[in-house]
């Protein structure tokens, strides 16, 4: 049975972006509105607000903890203090054997007396993480088709960084919306440079504190290299695994950007990227079958523009793509395609994802893929027009359905593969539950699956909505539909 | 003292995005022999130092190799000798108790087939079986599991695992069940079983994963629950709490396969041992997940009662890392490492290691540990010796093309 131009449109919709708001009229050209998504400049944007960029992040949490510090240290003197004088006291009272009870009994009401201390709410650090928390998924609620966003989300989880490596905490939504954001529809060179020398990544993947062998630094203090960083941004940022790089490319990479590190949080200038060459190892080096002789910064810089060009990045980044946005097996043809876009635009974002949205095996392929945990929370709040205040309950929904916020378990970032998330599928359950009971018995699911869906609402979904026991019921089981689980 | 039940945070998460799964037939072939024999398989993803773990304190290149930092009978706090030549990290006693019991066994300078340094690829090898990275979707213990003649069907129930997400090493044509404890009010079982219905007429997969995460929950419910949460003190200081899931999901694994009609193979993950910078061998990180692994080792042992003289647990890891310190106090990826046995039916007391050495001459590639074991001749020897896999099965489809690696004899008592 072909597929109406709106059913077809309701698909690209969700495949792209997000559920829409309201079921587009017949002759609705989803194409069209997702390339004019893709040309608006104000989309992917953070309005940043009373958000801290990288830098102020770092040096204000510099400062936090020095408080708590001098706060701790102030504490621990007092309660030597206080224990000593009454050390002092009981002995030389003199009084009866009593006295010592009765001045602990005091003590105790004293401490009775006291208003109890007020809990203290998140440090510093996880505010932040919140806050940029809470920007993000407003600007995904905010959004029009969603598009660009997914694109951001992609990129993200593409160069992802980690909140649970306690520094890069408060600096993982800075880096979303100074190394990935501006990039989103530019060059994938200036998306990588960007990132690379960003400061989260620079901590999450330990190159601040790396230097060169014979660099001024390494010398005098006997220390060196750390590959990490160079070793991820060949494996996963550019070219991909078995490209054919070896371990002296990662090695001497890894010297090449030596010296790629951050400014001392405690100055006034801290938290921001620097070039420091006296952590840079001197010299010529090879990497992938090319000397790059530059000096300093440049050296870096020449490599990254490299892999940018190599065709191998091209087409990791074209399987990625194809894989994340159409089908678990990336089709060949597309990939192809997207691999030449890349290599003829000289890595143009913009260009790939017009490829990907006029692509007619974007449109053909069946609706297979399952929703990302993150995906499938925001488009169920989108569906049930819920905005929370709060963003906890949403960050701790993330926890449970295995895709915490900005915390991937390893450098290679979460899944885009609808396996990987299919036992998660109980939790999401509990998860849908939860905000059904939230948008309340006012809601009425058959409106709600009819705008959503509109005529991609199956026969038995419908008939499971119409017999459900209550409507907070029904909505919970809307959201678990095939129709909003897949896409 | 207050004991509060203990709750699962965000670092927990990171540390063991902990998978337990386990195929509940009763192998035939040992039960025949009298036997009702448990396998438990721990992965430790990110690559775990061996020689931090187990080391080398009898060799001469040692201390050259790691100067201070190298870990040694009379650094503070002391190793714990082992052999005379090998010596355990102080912040594993558990381990080295078993140890001294004849219920643990080290296997040192051990690797997968995998000679790269890509973790993504390195736990594809160790998990798949495969010989390379991305040659199959299915798991070597599944594998195994499912070419084992059945006996009768443990509690009318297949396999499990803890967690949202199922491992490699876990997946293929023995069915997995998997359970992850949820904070949030479970939906009901009428909403569950209308979801159910839905998905049977419109989505068998979603059917199938629903189906078996809410049955497992089930067992959860009533297997765990409070035994383990009032165990369990209110974990202090920076990685308690890591200590408290590690040890939290092992006693777990360890009362479902204790149980007369629980599952007999399961499999635990751990993350976080990537230790690229401060790795901490004597005090901090690694230190402190390796207590919790020995914690969790410990609750293994105290979880199954009786039914641990009959377990083997296997702890293993994708590769091993540098042998010299890098230039952050840390160690990069590398090749060799060890594998940790234990369990009652280990043949333990013993180092099992045909040892490179430490020289600079005998180190792979100039930087990291020689591998002389397999490991695939670890895994056979126990898979062959304690749950009867053919062993032509193990050559052919639990490790293909391992057909010149023969199962290391001896394993199991």
């Amino acid at each position: 049975m072909a597929l109406s131009q709106q059913a077809q449109a309701i698909i690209a919709l969700n495949r792209f972006g997000f559920s829409p708001r309201s079921v587009p009229s017949l002759q609705f050209d989803a194409r069209a509105a997702l390339l004019a998504e893709l040309d608006d400049p104000r989309t992917g944007q953070i309005d940043s607000g009373d958000l801290r960029s990288s830098g102020a992040a770092m040096r204000a949490v510099f400062e936090f903890r020095q408080e708590r510090k001098a706060e701790r240290m102030m504490l621990a003197r007092d309660a030597a203090k206080s224990e000593k004088a009454s050390a002092e006291m009981q002995p030389g009272a003199g009084e009866a054997a009593g006295a010592g009870a009765k001045s602990s009994s005091m003590r105790a009401a004293e401490d009775a007396a006291k208003p109890p201390q007020p809990k203290r709410g998140p440090g510093l650090p996880q505010q932040i993480y919140l806050a940029e928390a809470k920007a993000r998924f407003d600007a995904a609620l905010a959004a029009d088709c969603g598009f660009v966003e997914r694109l951001v989300w992609f990129w993200s989880n593409h160069f992802c960084v980690s909140a649970d490596k306690g520094q890069v905490r408060p600096l993982c939504g800075a880096f979303e919306r100074e190394a990935i954001r501006p990039h989103v529809r530019g060059k994938f060179a200036d998306m990588l440079m960007a990132v690379e020398t960003h400061p989260a990544m620079l901590l999450y993947l330990d190159n601040a504190r790396s230097m060169g062998p014979d660099s001024v630094a390494g010398r005098r203090r006997n220390k060196g290299l750390n590959e990490n960083l160079a070793r991820e941004t060949l494996e996963l940022h550019t070219v991909g695994v078995r490209t054919g790089y070896s371990q002296a490319d990662v090695t001497n990479f890894a010297k090449v950007i030596t010296g790629w590190s951050i400014t001392p949080p405690r100055r006034p200038d801290g938290g921001e990227f620097v070039f420091n060459p006296r952590l840079h190892e001197p010299g010529a080096q090879r990497v992938i079958g090319h000397v790059y002789a530059e000096p300093g910064m440049g050296q870096g810089r020449a490599v990254l523009l490299a892999l940018a060009k190599n065709p191998a990045t091209a087409r990791h980044i074209a399987t990625k793509l194809a894989r994340h946005f159409v089908a678990d097996e990336s089709p060949p043809a597309l990939v192809e395609r997207l691999a030449a876009c890349y290599r003829d635009t000289d890595g143009d974002l913009k260009e790939l994802a017009k490829v990907l949205v006029t692509a007619s095996e974007a449109w053909d392929a069946p609706r297979a893929k399952l929703r990302k945990p993150s995906e499938w929370l925001v488009n169920a709040l989108r569906v049930l027009d819920l905005s929370p205040p709060d963003v906890r309950p949403l960050i701790q929904a993330l926890n449970l359905l295995g895709e915490p916020l900005w915390r991937p378990p390893a450098p290679n970032g979460f899944s885009d593969d609808s396996n990987a998330w299919l036992d998660g599928i109980a939790e999401r359950l509990d998860v849908a539950n939860q905000m059904s009971r939230r948008a309340g018995v006012l809601t009425d699911p058959q409106e709600v699956a009819a705008r959503t869906l509109g005529p991609l609402l199956s026969a038995d979904t419908r008939q499971t909505l119409a017999r459900a026991e209550s409507r907070p019921q029904a909505l919970a089981l809307l959201l678990m539909s095939p129709e909003l689980q897949r896409r | 003292m207050i004991v509060r039940p203990h709750r699962a945070t965000r670092r927990e998460l990171l540390l063991a995005s902990g998978v337990l799964f386990a195929w509940a037939n009763m192998p035939r072939l040992a039960l025949a022999e009298g036997r009702d024999p448990r396998f438990l398989v721990v992965i430790l993803r990110g690559a775990m130092d061996g020689l931090a773990a187990v080391a080398p304190v009898g060799d001469p290149d040692w201390m050259r190799l790691r100067g201070d930092d190298a870990l040694t009978l009379a650094s503070t706090p002391a190793a714990l000798p082992l052999d005379g030549f090998f010596a355990l990290n102080p912040a594993m006693p558990n381990l080295h108790r078993l140890y001294q019991a004849r219920q643990a066994a080290i296997v040192h300078a051990v690797a997968s087939p995998y000679r790269e340094r890509s973790h993504f690829d390195g736990q594809d090898v160790l998990e798949s079986g495969f010989t390379r990275p991305g040659a199959a979707d299915t798991g070597w213990l599944n594998r195994a599991l499912a070419s084992l003649p059945p006996a009768h069907p443990v509690d009318g129930r297949d396999a499990f695992a803890v967690g949202p997400i199922t491992p490699l090493v876990a997946r293929g044509p023995a069915p997995v069940l998997s359970w992850a404890p949820s904070r949030l009010q479970p939906a009901s079982s009428d909403m569950t079983s209308r979801l159910l219905d839905l998905y049977h007429h419109t989505d068998p997969m979603l059917a199938r994963a629903l189906e078996e995460r809410s049955a497992l929950a089930a067992i959860a419910r009533d297997g765990k629950g409070k035994s383990t949460a009032q165990t369990m003190q209110r974990p202090v200081g920076p990685y308690a709490s890591v200590r408290a899931y590690f040890i939290e999901a092992a006693l777990a694994a360890a009362k479902f396969m204790a149980r007369p009609d629980g599952p007999r193979v399961g499999a635990l993950a751990f993350d976080g041992w990537d230790t690229h910078a401060n790795e901490g061998v004597a005090k901090g990180r690694l230190s402190s997940l390796l207590g919790a692994l020995d914690g969790a080792i410990a609750a293994l042992e105290s979880g199954a009662g009786q039914a641990w003289k009959e377990m083997a647990v296997a702890v293993v890891t994708e590769f091993g890392r540098t042998a010299r310190i890098n230039g952050t106090e840390g160690t990069d990826h590398g090749t060799a490492t060890v594998a940790l046995l234990a369990g009652g039916a280990i043949k333990g007391g013993r180092v099992i290691a045909d040892w490179p050495g430490v020289g600079e001459a005998s180190l792979y590639q100039g930087r990291d540990l020689k591998p002389t074991i397999d490991l695939r001749a670890v895994m056979k020897g126990i898979l062959r010796d304690h749950l009867r896999a053919d062993e032509k099965v193990l050559a052919n489809k639990v490790f293909p093309g391992s057909a010149d690696i023969r199962p290391l004899d001896g394993l199991i008592v």
